[in-house]
């Protein structure tokens, strides 16, 4: 294990199941694990610097995304949420708070399916895994890499503003990357699991699901099926946003974050 | 020398202006488009080109297969290989080839090629190709394990030629409890495998390796060079040495009566926007995994508008380095001489009209190269000692390099 940090934030290479982890830490308090989008995550986010103020974020890239190392074994997306409870395991940090985004979401939705008592609270914003019923999620086969990231934020000032209105090559070659590993676990059925929604009904974690009201990429009718499969949650809409919550709205993410963690 | 005719049957009724207008001929450019009362005119236009090929000479055909695009009629070329194994009775059937990860069971393809051997009587070249890019997803088959499949697929059908069943098969891909094929190749040990290809280089050193020979599509001749490098490395690397009987070329060449004439329909090879397999969109014609890692960032920046399509050159740059050749029979014959000199080739494949081409010029075409322009290239491929395969009687892959060549059974 290699161990680096700057002022604020710690990176090391963690080993789960034989594999580099790239994990980040920063802030003091409570333990969340943050699992992020397909497209990966930039560095420093409003959203990640607000929660460390509450939370000791740990935020893995998925293997195969943003530095972690790809097993070429590691076919399905399941698989990855096997990964992350062994990482949970490894940590020893008890019952984590567990917050998943988009694809993420999924992966957060499947930890909470295999263990149904070991999270404090589990948040799932705009998650993947369901089929909808009568819309699609977007296919970002079918987009340039700007395309799909874009198609996540209703205010595309907010992209400008995080990315640069015309990302440099380097950010493309990260979201090939990452939209090839994607493929490698999450091709067919292309972002849902069929099984899950039976699934979730033995989940027994208090979840909260959030969704965008403006979310292009994964449709609000899959919040309301999280909300009606999981026992006990609600779902929680976020105007003024797309699939990106926590880049177009971070501070109302945090607050609903914080305060569904805070409650007994 | 082996010398094949080729077209891509180009579906020619489809609306120009409605491609270009849509920014892309694949994929998602609507089948509505499609009109099945020109097709079906077009379909048998082409056999009778085929049976015309035959009778003027050729060795062989070509045939090829791609989805969801105008640029190429045929969505399945053993239907092809299938009908003409019956219409023809001297001239190879050269499959170049089956796109084999777009296959989720590789033993129906090993089938089908079966049976096209022995209803064509040893007359089958099986080449396998690993599919264009949108061809994944318009087969809704993962671009991120395509070369594992098209290695996997490979191995499965070899083994289903060579190997008394029944045997059971437990891939990464593929899984069959029992393979036990009821229709084996004519040919022993099975029919010869050749790998079309133009980008990967990957594919050069896997044909290489397998001792398969590699046909380069309309590269230019100094590519062409590199590849034949490339190859020749790999192959003494594998303890052989390699020859004009592992290198093939397809060259686009239209012959008429006229120069002029020639390098007007000679325009039509551009007729897919300049590009041989259509106007392609950035995103679905790279699929990410699909391509080689060593060409990611040229097709990141590609397929957002930022570089040049790694893949496209204009009409003159390609008259001019010789990957389109036009004219009457009298000027062509230097070029090709010049081709064949340069990058030694025993297998040609002609690839003779395309696009708007009417179908009487494609016929004059093809009876022009068959009176002057084949006796002339095999003249010269006697002086410069290109051996065919079939003429070197070449070991068929190099797993069987110490058996016979493959002769019908």
């Amino acid at each position: 294990m290699t161990v680096t940090s700057d002022a604020v934030w710690t990176t090391e290479d963690v080993k789960v199941c034989g594999v580099a982890v790239r994990l980040r830490k920063r802030g003091a308090g409570p333990p969340l694990l943050v699992l992020h989008h397909d497209i990966g995550t930039l560095e420093s986010l409003p959203f990640y610097e607000s929660l460390a103020q509450r939370f000791t974020v740990h935020l893995p890239s998925h293997p195969g995304y943003d530095g972690s190392e790809r097993p070429a074994w590691l076919r399905s997306t399941r698989d990855v949420a096997v990964m992350y409870q062994a990482l949970v395991a490894f940590l020893e940090l008890g019952p984590v708070n567990l917050v998943g985004l988009g694809f993420g979401g999924w992966i957060a939705a499947e930890m909470a399916t295999m263990s149904p008592q070991a999270f404090r609270r589990v948040v799932l914003v705009g998650a993947m895994g369901i089929k909808p019923a009568r819309g699609e999620i977007l296919d970002q086969a079918l987009l340039s890499y700007i395309a799909y990231a874009r198609a996540g934020f209703e205010d595309q000032h907010a992209f400008d503003r995080l990315y640069g209105a015309d990302p440099p090559t380097p950010q493309l070659e990260q979201w090939d990357l990452n939209r090839e590993m994607t493929f490698r676990i999450a091709w067919k059925p292309y972002m849902y699991n069929p099984a899950l929604p039976h699934l979730l009904q033995g989940v027994r974690s208090r979840t909260l699901v959030v969704w965008g009201r403006a979310d292009q990429v994964v449709p609000l009718e899959c919040g309301e099926e999280y909300a009606r499969a999981i026992p006990g949650s609600r779902l929680s809409v976020v105007e003024k946003s797309g699939h990106f919550v926590d880049m177009e709205q971070p501070d109302a993410l945090v607050k609903l974050i914080s305060e569904f963690a805070a409650g007994s | 020398m082996h010398l094949m005719y080729f077209t891509e049957q180009p579906m020619s009724a489809y609306p120009e202006q409605a491609g270009k207008d849509f920014g892309a001929t694949a994929l998602m450019f609507s089948n509505k488009h499609f009109d099945p009362v020109a097709g079906s005119r077009l379909y048998n236009e082409y056999i009778e080109h085929y049976k015309l090929a035959e009778e003027v000479g050729f060795d062989g055909i070509m045939l090829n297969e791609h989805h969801n695009a105008p640029f190429c009629m045929q969505a399945k070329c053993n239907v092809f290989a299938s009908i003409l194994a019956a219409l023809t009775t001297r001239v190879k059937l050269v499959l170049l080839g089956n796109p084999l990860p777009l296959a989720d069971n590789p033993v129906r393809l090993a089938e089908e090629l079966a049976m096209i051997d022995m209803i064509s009587r040893g007359r089958l070249v099986s080449g396998f190709v690993r599919g264009g890019g949108q061809e994944q997803l318009a087969a809704g088959v993962n671009p991120a394990y395509n070369r594992e499949r098209f290695e996997e697929a490979h191995e499965l059908i070899v083994r289903a030629w060579t190997h008394t069943g029944p045997f059971r098969w437990e891939g990464t891909h593929y899984q069959h409890r029992v393979v036990n094929p009821w229709a084996v190749p004519l040919q022993k040990p099975h029919p010869r495998v050749w790998i079309p290809g133009v980008l990967s280089k990957e594919t050069i050193i896997w044909a290489a390796r397998q001792r398969y020979p590699y046909i380069a599509l309309s590269t230019a001749i100094d590519a062409t060079k590199k590849i034949w490098e490339l190859y020749d490395s790999v192959a003494a690397e594998a303890g052989y040495t390699a020859g004009p009987e592992n290198r093939g070329y397809l060259q686009r060449c239209h012959v008429a009566e006229t120069e002029e004439k020639a390098m007007a329909n000679a325009r039509q090879f551009m007729w897919m926007q300049g590009e041989f397999t259509g106007l392609a969109h950035p995103v679905w014609s790279t699929p990410s995994g699909y391509f080689s890692p060593s060409y990611r960032k040229a097709f990141v920046e590609f397929a957002v508008g930022r570089g040049a399509n790694p893949r496209a050159a204009s009409f003159e740059d390609q008259i001019r380095n010789q990957q389109i050749i036009a004219g009457t029979p009298k000027t062509v014959i230097p070029k090709l001489r010049r081709l064949l000199e340069e990058t030694r080739p025993s297998i040609v494949g002609f690839w003779a009209s395309d696009g708007f081409v009417s179908n009487a010029d494609a016929i004059t075409c093809l009876k022009l190269l068959g009176q002057e322009v084949l006796p002339a290239v095999r003249e010269m491929g006697k002086e410069l000692k290109l051996l065919s395969p079939f003429e070197a009687e070449a070991p068929v892959s190099i797993r069987e390099s110490k058996g016979p060549a493959p002769a019908a059974a």
